[in-house]
């Protein structure tokens, strides 16, 4: 009995022994690790995302004194930018475009089009149906799956508090 | 008892020290572009390699340095003994679909990044034992395949953090001969798994850096020398972060690496690069220790090296599981007579 | 001036996904930002704080993936009052339709027409 405990706290000890060692090397790996490049990415995301949507007006503003309303003029600007960020991922470019731009080429919703095509693109080999259609979702799946239940919600609690 | 070739811990010390017959490199085309260009035997410069998908021109890679490292020693594919390989892949396919083109008995190894010091060091044992006289020991990366297989297909707008490294493309072999001029390999340790609980799959370079120190102090242990008595120590992929890591570890143990310790991973590419903190993969210790530094050694640069192949053994899945990633370091010594 | 407004609105939006990215530790990936944006914009929108900036910004507001859940949110809550129950469900993924179904032919398309570079 007192042998095991012994070695039940020997066990213990060695436990937390290794923790501390654990954690004095991850402060020590966090303090060499290279400067995250922030300011510089924020500024390339900014002037990116901001090119992109600006651009997104300039065809929504084209829609729109073509005579669509508001609303039709918006969602086929949408398609445009949907085919556009497609586009762009089958030429090779828009992944060249997100190593400079970060969250400036990833939130808009060419970025949505690029999460969609890229596995697509990357999978075509493993077949048109477990490979493309299949990995098509890996990324964008869970954005559907999340805006779903999230209006789904919504609606539910708009439906009976109202 | 411990065994009569075995001297400290866990070294390895050859009776009749293995020769380094013959060593073969294929790189891709961003290797190409680097510091080490003229030292590889071949440069490829289309990443399909003119097969249909990546993994197919892995595996066509690795068979062609196969291939290579035995035609370089004068010999014929019936002449190998057996052949080590493995790589990154699951299942290590690029291994298994090139022994199957190259019909020498074969084992299949997985070792993560530190393949080719583990392959050298089974196919070292095999020929001083007397089980052999020719071995080979190979392995391959591909930046491409490994991009699909551990992180996100290549074509997506991701930024990589500073710590990350760039899987090199390429194959290494190497043929380890009973007798021959080149090289011989006098020693090995070989590496524990270290886990000190590092989960960042983009910071490798840290996770495995206290297994490549433990490795290397266990070395200088065990045959009782000093970081001076090398011409050079060399580890296999850890890049900057991992590099300035070992550094601080082996200080703390009153180990002083900094006149004559370097990477691979820092070897093989040009900071304008734009690889981040390095390159890293299976290729990256087999190409540069299969063409620059052994070349190095014969031209009598240097004459005796430490070579420590590191590997990090997670899977995309223990990562996504919240486990932390092990690394391993096997050492090796070149020695030039 | 539409314009001008759609720039910095939306890259504004951008920058707080970088920030997210990369003052947050490693495990939290593009596609952690994508799914929070979708689910705070459809959130934000739900209690009427998206429709103005939508107003302000136009494109600036509507191309970041915020606003893809501000079309969620919107649809549903306007099918609630017009069918009920079958509203709840139906009305953001009526809305989203064309996006998201532009998004997965176009998305095949290219996955034949193309191969990946690397």
């Amino acid at each position: 009995m007192g042998a095991n405990e012994g070695s039940l706290l020997d066990k213990q000890f060695q436990q937390v022994k290794k923790q501390a060692q654990q954690q004095q090397y991850q402060q020590m790996a966090q303090s060499v690790k290279p400067k995250q490049t922030w300011v510089k990415n924020a500024v390339a995301a900014f002037l990116v995302g901001g090119s992109i949507t600006a651009f997104a007006q300039i065809i929504q503003n084209i829609f729109q004194s073509a005579g669509l309303a508001q609303k039709e003029a918006g969602t086929a600007t949408l398609m445009i930018m949907v085919f556009l960020g497609a586009f762009f991922t089958g030429l090779g470019i828009y992944d060249n475009l997100g190593k400079f731009a970060g969250a400036g080429s990833i939130v808009p919703i060419t970025g949505f089009a690029n999460s969609i095509v890229s596995p697509a693109l990357e999978f075509k080999r493993e077949g048109f149906v477990y490979g493309v259609a299949a990995k098509m979702f890996t990324i964008a799946g869970p954005v559907l799956v999340y805006g779903f239940v999230t209006s789904v919600i919504i609606g539910l609690i708009a439906y009976f508090f109202q | 008892m411990p065994g009569v070739k075995k001297v400290g811990q866990r070294t390895i010390q050859f009776a009749n020290p293995p020769v380094v017959m013959a060593t073969a490199s294929i790189v891709g085309p961003k290797e190409g572009e680097g510091p080490l260009a003229d030292c590889f035997d071949k440069i490829v410069q289309d990443t399909y390699y003119g097969e249909k998908t990546w993994e197919k021109a892995e595996t066509k890679m690795l068979a062609e340095a196969v291939e290579m490292v035995i035609k370089k020693a004068g010999l014929q594919t019936g002449d190998i003994d057996y052949l080590f390989a493995g790589d990154l892949l699951n299942q290590t396919i690029s291994a298994n679909y090139a022994a199957r083109q190259l019909a020498i008995p074969f084992f299949g190894l997985y070792g993560a990044c530190s393949t080719m010091y583990e392959g050298t060091i089974l196919a070292s044992i095999l020929v001083d034992g007397g089980f052999a006289e020719k071995v080979v020991a190979a392995t391959s990366s591909h930046h491409n395949t490994a991009e699909r297989q551990y992180r996100y297909p290549t074509e997506l707008g991701s930024q990589r953090p500073m710590t990350a490294q760039w899987t090199v493309t390429g194959a290494g072999a190497m043929l380890i001969a009973k007798e021959g001029s080149g090289p011989r390999i006098t020693h090995a340790t070989v590496g524990k798994v270290v886990d000190q609980g590092i989960k960042d799959p983009n910071d490798m370079g840290a996770a495995m850096a206290p297994a490549a120190a433990d490795t290397i102090i266990t070395h200088l242990q065990d045959t009782g020398r000093k970081p001076e008595d090398y011409d050079l120590i060399v580890t296999g992929d850890l890049a900057t972060v991992g590099k300035a890591l070992v550094e601080k570890l082996t200080q703390q143990q009153n180990i002083d690496l900094s006149k004559n310790y370097t990477d691979c991973g820092i070897l093989i590419y040009d900071p304008s690069q734009d690889v981040h903190a390095g390159g890293s993969g299976c290729a990256c210790s087999a190409v540069v220790t299969c063409s620059y530094l052994l070349e190095e050694m014969i031209a009598g640069k240097y004459k005796r090296i430490l070579g420590v192949g590191t590997g990090a053994l997670m899977s995309p899945c223990s990562c996504q599981q919240g486990d932390s990633i092990p690394g391993i370091g096997h050492a090796v010594v070149f020695e030039m007579s | 001036m539409s314009i001008l407004l759609a720039f910095i609105i939306g890259g504004l939006i951008c920058v707080i996904g970088q920030l997210i990215m990369d003052l947050t530790p490693y495990n939290i990936t593009p596609g952690h930002v994508l799914v929070g944006y979708v689910t705070m914009g459809a959130l934000i929108s739900s209690v009427g704080l998206y429709q103005p900036l939508v107003d302000l910004a136009g494109a600036g507001a509507t191309i970041p993936l915020s606003g893809f859940g501000h079309t969620l949110a919107q649809g549903v809550l306007q099918a609630v009052k017009s069918k009920g129950l079958l509203g709840v469900f139906g009305g953001g993924i009526e809305a989203t339709a064309v996006g998201i179904a532009a998004a997965v032919v176009f998305g095949y398309v290219m996955a034949v027409i193309f191969n990946p570079q690397g």
